[in-house]
């Protein structure tokens, strides 16, 4: 049986979505898969969404831009309403309920995992670990890689001058996956 | 097994190592998207590589530094977009009538005119079929993966200079922007001597040697024009494809470049649901693989040709195919991403005939 994941990555620019697109695509490589990653620019991105789409395969990958992809990391409003119309039914959804209303998800049709990334962040210190918290939620939900692969390949997409905020990272990652084994799918 | 090392860049990045480790002493160019990781890398990097960096006044004046510099004997690159690209052309011109063996980076992008900054393959004519005036070609090779971005300039510098011919490496948005894992190598057996038997290092104790385009003495253009007319045809053995999929394949969909990869995904899906498709992705689109086309069209094969224009190289697929069989087309319009999505209906259109 292949393996085969996708995902679209979308927020309000600044919340990090290209660096937690980053992550899962290194983590995918790091794990001796395939992968692909391509942000998508364009007029969206002068303030209003920014989305990425990563692929991770231990198949060939053909395209690396999915319209109706398996699962979605959504941190704001607009991209729900942009992007959960097309999840796949049955696909999963990490929803930063901290900024989103989870009644506004499609939970009959698809898996929610609601989770609270910005009060999460705060929590241990620094708001700006919302993305890292979502990551975190994001691999336990699907299961697509070993959630310390996505921590040992932190090191790939955060410089060396901010080294030292790896473990801060590290542990928001294990924060948004502890999150979901506690509160799983929100129904 | 041990895993090679593998690096995770875009495919604009993918170039830029691609031609340091091909050996590229200079590079040349002005801004422009979706092109810019280009000339943002290759600022530090050619500098560190002992190599020479120019952002030049314009496209114009990059593309005629290309042709200083290659006239040398150097491996030297200038990139652009396609507005960008169409500036060029004068120089490329007198490159391929001068016998000069640059390599132009075109990272696609919407047009005519100004266009959007978004992917496209509507430059394939002006790639393929001159771009600059004159009875002209290029080699012209389209990566579809980031690995062949590498790949591939390793490749046009080997190939320019085996030819003397400018050879254009003709991207889009698609393939500059995303990133993928790439198995950097070291191309082996790079000739010191490159160049110095026909270059302009300065004639000291030698004859001296002219380069140029201009041929007014009785029966001299006649003459340049036939030796080039020769060079493309040998040029047709570096043709090279990639087969997806097409032994038992009823209907063979033509695609190059990113549409070629993204429909790779489509042709996957609707073989699950048991449609016999197949795929051929051109990779040089000069020389263009038509004997493989034909060799499958006499097989009874019928075509599809997808583009991201309004039909390019559909022309070159009918052509090659005439004798046996014609070619379906289905043209994506630029100013959106394409996704496998878009490519079922106009597959399973053309598997019914």
């Amino acid at each position: 049986m292949s393996m085969y994941q996708d995902a679209i990555i979308a927020g309000f620019g600044g919340q990090g979505v290209m660096l937690i697109g980053n992550l899962l695509a290194y983590a995918g490589m790091n794990a001796g898969l395939n992968v692909t990653y391509i942000p998508v620019y364009g007029p969206e991105m002068r303030g209003g969404t920014a989305n990425c789409t990563v692929v991770v395969s231990d198949d060939v990958i053909g395209s690396p831009i999915i319209r109706s992809p398996v699962s979605l990391i959504i941190m704001n409003g607009p991209s729900l309403d942009k992007f959960q119309p097309q999840l796949q039914d049955g696909g999963i959804l990490i929803l930063n309920s901290s900024l989103i209303d989870p009644v506004k998800s499609d939970k009959n049709r698809v898996k929610v995992y609601a989770v609270p990334v910005n009060e999460i962040a705060d929590s241990l210190g620094n708001s700006r670990m919302a993305n890292m918290v979502a990551i975190g939620a994001y691999v336990q939900a699907t299961g697509v890689l070993p959630v310390k692969q996505v921590q040992d390949s932190l090191g790939s997409v955060i410089s060396e001058h901010y080294s030292h905020m790896i473990p801060k990272n590290a542990a928001a990652i294990q924060a948004g996956a502890d999150y979901v084994i506690a509160h799983g799918q929100y129904v | 097994m041990s895993t090679p090392k593998r690096i995770f860049v875009k495919g604009n990045e993918a170039i830029c190592h691609g031609a340091l480790t091909a050996g590229a002493k200079c590079f040349f160019g002005y801004p422009i998207t979706p092109q810019n990781d280009i000339p943002e890398f290759m600022s530090a990097a050619m500098i560190e590589a002992g190599g020479q960096f120019v952002q030049a006044e314009s496209e114009v004046a990059a593309a005629n530094m290309l042709l200083g510099a290659a006239g040398c004997g150097i491996r030297a690159l200038t990139s652009s977009s396609s507005p960008g690209i169409s500036l060029k052309q004068e120089a490329i011109s007198y490159m391929a009538g001068s016998e000069i063996p640059g390599v132009i980076v075109n990272v696609s992008r919407g047009g005519p005119g100004l266009g959007d900054i978004g992917p496209s393959q509507g430059d394939y004519f002006q790639a393929t079929k001159g771009g600059g005036h004159g009875d002209y070609h290029l080699l012209v090779l389209a990566p579809g993966t980031v690995q062949e971005a590498y790949d591939l300039t390793i490749k046009a510098f080997d190939l320019a200079f085996k030819y003397r011919n400018p050879v254009m490496i003709l991207a889009d948005a698609i393939i500059g922007q995303m990133k993928e894992p790439l198995v950097p190598w070291i191309p082996q057996g790079l000739d010191p001597d490159e160049g110095q038997d026909w270059g302009l290092q300065g004639a000291k104790g030698r004859a001296p040697r002219l380069l140029k385009s201009l041929f007014l003495d009785d029966g001299a253009l006649a003459g340049q024009n036939e030796k080039l007319a020769a060079k493309y045809r040998a040029m047709q053995v570096e043709t090279d494809q990639e087969l997806f999929l097409t032994e038992d394949a009823d209907l063979i969909v033509v695609a190059f470049g990113s549409i070629g990869r993204i429909v790779k995904s489509t042709i996957r899906k609707l073989r699950a649901q048991g449609h016999k498709v197949g795929l051929v992705r051109p990779i040089t689109l000069f020389p263009f693989p038509s004997a493989v086309l034909l060799d499958l069209a006499r097989q009874g094969k019928r075509f599809l040709t997808i583009e991201h224009n309004m039909g390019q190289m559909v022309e070159d697929v009918r052509l090659a195919i005439r004798t046996v069989a014609d070619s379906a087309f289905h043209g994506q319009l630029p100013g959106n991403l394409p996704t496998p999505d878009d490519f079922e209906q106009p597959i399973l259109k053309a598997l019914e005939g």
